[in-house]
């Protein structure tokens, strides 16, 4: 079995990210990238359905060259070989969308697992775009998966409960945090990984031209949380929230 | 000059980093109060390979280099120094003299089941009577036809417990002194040896600290590490390198302290503000902050030294050590007084790193030690 799994390299979610002083981006100076964690659920799953029926795993991820490290880390965790997308400049979720599909149409794989989203941005877009131009079917948020001849079974977590899915793959799969426990990298594993296949190709090697259809105007960090108050009774707590909240 | 970690050396930073704070972090006060070091963690780092980070590939080991096993200590001890030494005993002082001093066949029947974190390894050097006077050991090793046979006590032995290997120095030729010491490898399991007694101590609570005993203690002739009368010179080897161990296990348990009492400073509001706002809360941390960064990179230089196969790195690795030491005891005793009476309870963190800072200073050559062999290194050149 063929797995695709796209990742992406993401500042450390346990560290405060600081604005540029022109609202552009965010400082990247000393800030710690690791891979998105859910897309760690992804390599995982795949991995781990690779080791009992035997496949290859491949990580896809979009960007300069600092993005080896993270496919290296991704390596580590047990895919087989990675894709190195440079592109010059950060592209929205259809944009990579439209990468992805494109690596996709090269290596045909059976299966695409994802991370459900990327914990920088948030999006929660590229891997149901990439579904969506690729006519393929699509289960996200999957936290068990099942894989039985030509056919997927995902059960994923809806608001008030589950729902049991069936794809025929290929098909894209995004996984959610309870659908495993990654591992470590042990330092084996981080050796073999220094060895492994990263190739490094551009968009006009895939034969596209990505676009970007959103374009950042700026950043801007939410304004700080004001100091709670104390009421002395409950009729002081109505009066602000009528007067003063104006949530009543 | 480079001061940046390679890819491998990061990727091995945030491996220990997640598996310290995910792993260890949870069960570090539970293990500091029952003084008992839980084996799902050793067989853990055993599966990571933290047991054999710088030992070769070919004998179960990383295959990385001493600055990754440097990493690996601080980041352990950052959340557990009980964990930094029993790692950094194991690799530093059992399985490094046998990879350097060993024969083929005492690396494949010894070192690989240590590298590979089958079993855990000690170094018994330590003697009542032979402390900072390493060389006066009592304890004899008699040659019997074709096997060596050890009496003797050895005391505060690192990984005693636990340990399958123990590598032993003792006296094969009383006359001759210094030069009458060897180095003997020693399975655990042999005959007349005995684990005689767990320490009870004030900090480092977790990790095993035991007196071990030989009665007639039998060995084969061929467990002879190194060369007959070779014993305290791989002694003082191995110390240089454990150096680096517990130089990195203090930068560790300092910078936990940074981190407790950062995180402290932030949320601790007084005077109708965060504490952190004051200058002598500031200062504390800016001071903190410089003296780790500084140990850390005497430590990581005398890692570098070993690892670019520099044979003269022991004032290196005791500078590393004496100064990382004296800003781990520094470091703690400053976090407990960010956190006030908070720091001296056993609620917070801060009281356990301070209690484990001290042995720092101790083992593995006292500061004054250090001292010693930094000053005949500086008389010397």
């Amino acid at each position: 079995m063929k797995i695709m799994v796209p990742v992406r390299r993401v500042p450390n979610p346990d560290v405060k990210v600081r604005l540029k002083k022109d609202g552009t981006g965010i400082e990247t100076e000393g800030v710690n990238f690791l891979v998105n964690p859910f897309d760690e659920y992804a390599i995982e799953e795949s991995v781990r359905l690779t080791e009992k029926a035997g496949g290859d795993v491949f990580l896809v991820t979009i960007g300069g060259p600092e993005n080896e490290e993270t496919l290296r880390a991704g390596l580590a965790l047990g895919a087989h070989r990675a894709y190195l997308v440079t592109v010059p400049a950060p592209l929205d979720s259809a944009g990579v969308a439209q990468l992805l599909a494109a690596v996709y149409a090269q290596e045909k794989p059976d299966l695409v697992m994802a991370g459900k989203q990327s914990v920088d941005t948030d999006n929660n877009q590229a891997a149901q775009m990439m579904a969506g131009l690729l006519g393929i079917p699509q289960a996200c948020f999957a936290y068990k998966v099942a894989v039985e001849g030509k056919t997927a079974t995902v059960q994923r977590e809806i608001d008030g409960g589950l729902e049991t899915k069936e794809v025929a793959l290929p098909a894209v799969i995004t996984a959610d945090l309870r659908l495993n426990q990654p591992r470590y990298a042990s330092l084996p594993a981080i050796m073999k990984a220094k060895k492994k296949e990263v190739k490094k190709v551009t968009p006009a090697d895939l034969g596209v031209s990505p676009v970007s259809r959103t374009r950042v105007l700026g950043l801007s960090a939410p304004p700080p949380r004001k100091a709670g108050q104390r009421v002395a009774s409950v009729d002081e707590l109505v009066e602000k929230l009528i007067n003063e909240a104006k949530a009543l | 000059m480079d001061f940046e970690l390679d890819d491998i050396q990061k990727m091995v930073r945030d491996t220990a980093r997640k598996f310290a704070r995910e792993e260890v972090a949870p069960h570090a006060a539970a293990m500091d109060k029952s003084g008992k070091f839980r084996p799902e963690i050793t067989a853990q780092m055993a599966e990571l390979g933290f047991l054999g980070a710088a030992m070769p590939e070919e004998y179960g080991g990383g295959g990385m280099d001493y600055r990754c096993y440097a990493i690996i200590v601080e980041e352990l001890s950052a959340v557990c120094a009980s964990t930094g030494v029993v790692v950094s005993a194991h690799s530093s002082l059992c399985c490094d003299p046998i990879y350097r001093f060993g024969t083929e066949e005492q690396k494949r029947r010894y070192l690989t089941p240590l590298a590979s974190g089958q079993m855990l390894g000690c170094l018994g050097l330590t003697e009542s009577q032979a402390g900072s006077d390493a060389s006066n050991q009592k304890t004899t090793a008699v040659r019997d036809g074709k096997e060596w046979v050890l009496n003797g006590s050895k005391i505060f032995i690192t990984n005693g417990g636990p340990a399958g290997v123990a590598v032993v120095i003792a006296a094969t030729d009383k006359a001759a002194g210094v030069k009458g010491l060897s180095a003997f490898i020693v399975s655990a399991d042999t005959p007349g040896y005995k684990v005689a007694k767990e320490e009870h101590k004030l900090g480092i609570r977790a990790s095993s600290t035991a007196e071990l005993v030989f009665e007639d203690c039998r060995i084969p002739a061929e467990n002879l590490l190194g060369g007959l009368g070779e014993g305290f010179k791989i002694a003082l080897a191995t110390l240089d390198g454990g150096r680096i161990g517990i130089a990195s296990q203090a930068v560790g348990i300092a910078r936990g302290a940074l981190e407790h009492a950062t995180a402290y400073a932030k949320e601790r509001i007084q005077f109708g503000q965060s504490i952190s706002n004051f200058q002598a809360i500031q200062w504390k941390l800016a001071d903190m902050a410089t003296e780790i960064d500084a140990a850390r990179l005497l430590t990581q230089r005398a890692a570098w030294m070993k690892d670019q196969g520099m044979k003269n790195y022991g004032k290196e690795a005791a500078m590393a050590k004496l100064f990382a030491s004296d800003v781990a005891m520094k470091a703690t005793r400053e976090a407990i007084q960010v956190f006030g009476g908070y720091g001296y309870v056993e609620e917070y963190p801060v009281e356990r790193f301070y209690r484990d800072a001290k042995i720092t200073e101790i083992y593995e050559g006292t500061s004054e030690v250090q001292r010693m062999v930094i000053a005949r290194a500086v008389l010397r050149d």
